[in-house]
């Protein structure tokens, strides 16, 4: 599924991500934990396409596609997600309509008709009542004025709407109280499948009791310094990150 | 859901321009320049009575004695008002009667623009389908007027200016430059000089004007000014909605556009007036060439509870110095503005309304917005204004500026002056850039860059979209699509 194989990346001309290599096999969900500036919200973005993330060394691809040489878009509709740490306010455009366009746009970039109206409401009912959102707040502009854990839930409702094969969810947990965390976990869990994987990228442990990872990787000054399983995270939860922080 | 709200769905193929062509068809001109004669030979073209030869002359005179404005925030050279044609017409023994009688090249050229003229087709379409009665104006005259037969069923006049001196001199003579008198401004005076056809509309008491009337206007001929004049009248508790719009072939020189529009508006009636301003903008890069959109439109809301309603959509235009303005006389009238101006390439707008309070208990409300692209400058001047007798008056201005790219400028100008102590007004503005922040998480959800940019911009101007009649609001969204395109990356 996710092949990454030496990456390098710069933001700004800095150095970030120094030759980091990874693997997620479809079917697996992989833990990135790290300390505050390893690199982890930079993984996300080199591998989304966002501009000012120069790769300057290594690959990345998505079932052997190349995913560097596309664009953002190009890379949706190929299947990769990323739920954002802090999701963005788009005033004027409820989130309904969002929603469609969005969903529209990667399938025209797929070569697959658009979805109707009927179709797509329905959808997003059922998705919608799976998350506890009130239809009422989807025909609100997208995130203006939702709360934290709104906004969060609002992220996985797109999830689950675009149907990614490959999802990146960076820090969402954060903002989180406990019952939303369960139902944002709830609906993380629900799509995970065989052919799908995902990369979990998360500061505490919390989050891995909900969505239990397969492998758990240590991000440290841009290359992943440990590799271990479910039990490596109660570790690093035990005893901080200043041992890899220092080896790296 | 609403079409309007269904934002970019509806956002088509970019296109370049679209307007841009020329049509060749045989045409009259006037002699090249200005002059008290030009005046006379474009009175005698139009058969006009002696009172409205004297009315242009005075104006003419009044006009030579005055300076062009020079406060907006607009640059370009002095015009050479004798550099100019004042009267094109498409070359035809007499007015055209009906559809038939109009010069097919003409209809093709209306038919290109996408805009229903033949009442068959438009009858022809689905039960219920909206339907618009449509004067066309082709350089100074009107060329055709559609469904005029059953709008004079329900009292309603809708015709060519031209033609309302000749049948309705009483109307006119009573109504024309009782809103924008004669030497308002230096280019309204000029236009009372030299306007060669417009639309006039009445609404008698009490009537609801069965359709939407809708004008466009086209500059083909080279070298040649636009300067049309309207008047609509809605007499007491009448009501109408009207709509104009506009476009021009690309042409190097600069081309002007002195326009006049006059709304009266008695007790408890009501005026809907629309524009889609898509006049050739110029060339993106050099700035060459485009329409000089200088243009004076007032409302008088001389009746008791009289409203009217303001909105516009420019994007087109090299130069855009426009302020649709209010006068709100009666007691409890009210006036609304809702504004998109969008600049981009080396476009400048200068453009805004003046709201003026003269009536207990008028009411206002203003909502702009602004969009800067390329290496444009766009400016919102506004005036609200409450008279000593305009007790417990109120406005409330909304004015956002949208920033895309660095080389463009956005400002904003209000004057406010509240002549006494009960009057509420409220301003609020915002400017904002188009962030990448936003960008990058709407392409991140599958939309290219320029499909990302459409969405935010839908947004930001939905609120002004909404005040649009619904079809005319899928039309400008398209045209916020066409215009900013190439605007980022």
């Amino acid at each position: 599924m996710l092949h990454i194989e030496n990456l390098h990346a710069q933001v700004g001309g800095k150095d970030i991500i120094k030759g980091l290599t990874l693997d997620v096999p479809a079917g697996e969900v992989h833990a990135i934990m790290g300390p505050n500036g390893a690199g982890k919200s930079t993984l996300s973005y080199v591998l989304t396409g966002r501009s000012g993330y120069e790769v300057t060394e290594g690959s990345a691809t998505l079932d052997g596609e190349d995913l560097l040489a596309l664009a953002p878009n190009e890379r949706a509709a190929k299947g990769l997600f990323l739920s954002f740490q802090y999701p963005l306010e788009i005033p004027g455009v409820p989130a309904l309509t969002f929603l469609r366009t969005a969903l529209n746009a990667q399938r025209k970039a797929r070569g697959e008709a658009e979805v109707s109206a009927p179709e797509f409401l329905k959808l997003v009912r059922i998705k919608a009542g799976e998350l506890k959102i009130d239809f009422e707040m989807l025909k609100r502009p997208l995130n203006v004025g939702f709360s934290g854990g709104e906004k969060k839930r609002m992220e996985i409702l797109q999830m689950a709407i675009l149907s990614p094969r490959f999802l990146i969810l960076d820090e969402t947990d954060s903002g989180l109280d406990i019952d939303a965390l369960k139902i944002v976990s709830e609906g993380v869990n629900a799509v995970r499948s065989p052919d799908r994987a995902m990369l979990v990228i998360t500061h505490y442990q919390r989050l891995l009791d909900y969505i239990k990872p397969d492998r758990v990787h240590v991000l440290a000054a841009g290359r992943i310094v440990a590799s271990g399983g479910p039990e490596l995270a109660l570790q690093l939860e035990a005893e901080g990150y200043d041992k890899y922080a220092r080896a790296a | 859901m609403a079409a309007v709200k269904e934002t970019v769905q509806h956002v088509e193929a970019l296109e370049k321009y679209q307007h841009g062509f020329v049509t060749d068809i045989d045409q009259e001109f006037a002699p090249k320049g200005l002059s008290a004669d030009i005046v006379r030979f474009i009175s005698a073209k139009k058969g006009e009575p002696q009172w409205m030869l004297d009315w242009r002359l005075e104006a003419y005179e009044r006009w030579l004695a005055m300076d062009a404005p020079e406060w907006a925030k607009v640059k370009f050279p002095p015009i050479d008002y004798q550099d100019s044609y004042y009267y094109a017409a498409p070359k035809e023994k007499s007015g055209p009667k009906s559809l038939d009688e109009v010069d097919p090249e003409l209809l093709a050229v209306y038919a290109k623009l996408g805009i229903p003229l033949k009442e068959q087709a438009v009858l022809a379409g689905v039960e219920g389908a909206p339907r618009y009665a449509v004067d066309a104006v082709f350089d100074s005259v009107s060329v055709v007027t559609t469904f005029k037969k059953e709008l004079g069923q329900a009292g309603v006049i809708f015709c060519s200016m031209s033609e309302a001196i000749r049948e309705h001199p009483e109307l006119v003579r009573k109504y024309l430059g009782s809103v924008v008198p004669v030497s308002d401004n230096y280019y309204a005076c000029l236009n009372a000089a030299v306007f060669s056809d417009g639309s006039f509309v009445y609404v008698p008491p009490g009537v609801r004007c069965p359709m939407e009337l809708s004008t466009y206007f086209r500059i083909n001929a080279e070298n040649s000014g636009q300067f049309e004049r309207t008047l609509i009248i809605a007499d007491a508790g009448a009501y109408v909605s009207y709509l104009e719009g506009c476009t021009a072939p690309m042409r190097d020189e600069n081309q002007l556009h002195a326009a006049v529009v006059e709304l009266v508006v008695h007790d408890d009636a009501e005026i809907k007036y629309s524009t889609v301003q898509n006049w050739y903008p110029g060339d993106p890069e050099t700035g060459k060439g485009g329409i000089y959109n200088f243009v004076t439109k007032r409302a008088d809301c001389r009746g008791d509870r009289s409203k009217v309603s303001w909105t516009q959509v420019e994007t087109g235009s090299a130069i855009t110095w426009k302020y649709p303005s209010c006068v709100l006389r009666g007691k409890d009238s009210v006036g609304e503005f809702y504004s998109i101006a969008i600049t981009n390439g080396r476009q400048q707008a200068d453009t805004g309304t003046k709201m003026i309070h003269l009536g207990e208990g008028s009411r206002s409300r203003v909502i702009s917005k602004g969009i800067s692209a390329g290496r444009s400058s766009n400016t919102y001047r506004g005036l609200v204004s409450a008279h000593p007798k305009a007790k417990g008056a109120r406005n409330f201005t909304q004015c956002d500026s949208l920033l895309i790219g660095k080389t463009c400028a956005a400002h904003t100008v209000p004057y406010v002056e509240a002549r006494n102590g009960s009057c509420v007004f409220e301003h609020e503005a915002t400017t904002t850039k188009l962030s990448e922040d936003q960008l990058f998480y709407v392409m991140q959800r599958g939309l290219s860059q320029e499909e990302a940019v459409q969405l935010l911009v839908n947004g930001f101007v939905k609120d002004v979209l909404q005040e649009l009649p619904m079809e005319f609001a899928v039309e400008a969204q398209k045209l916020v699509a066409i215009s900013l395109e190439g605007s980022v990356g």
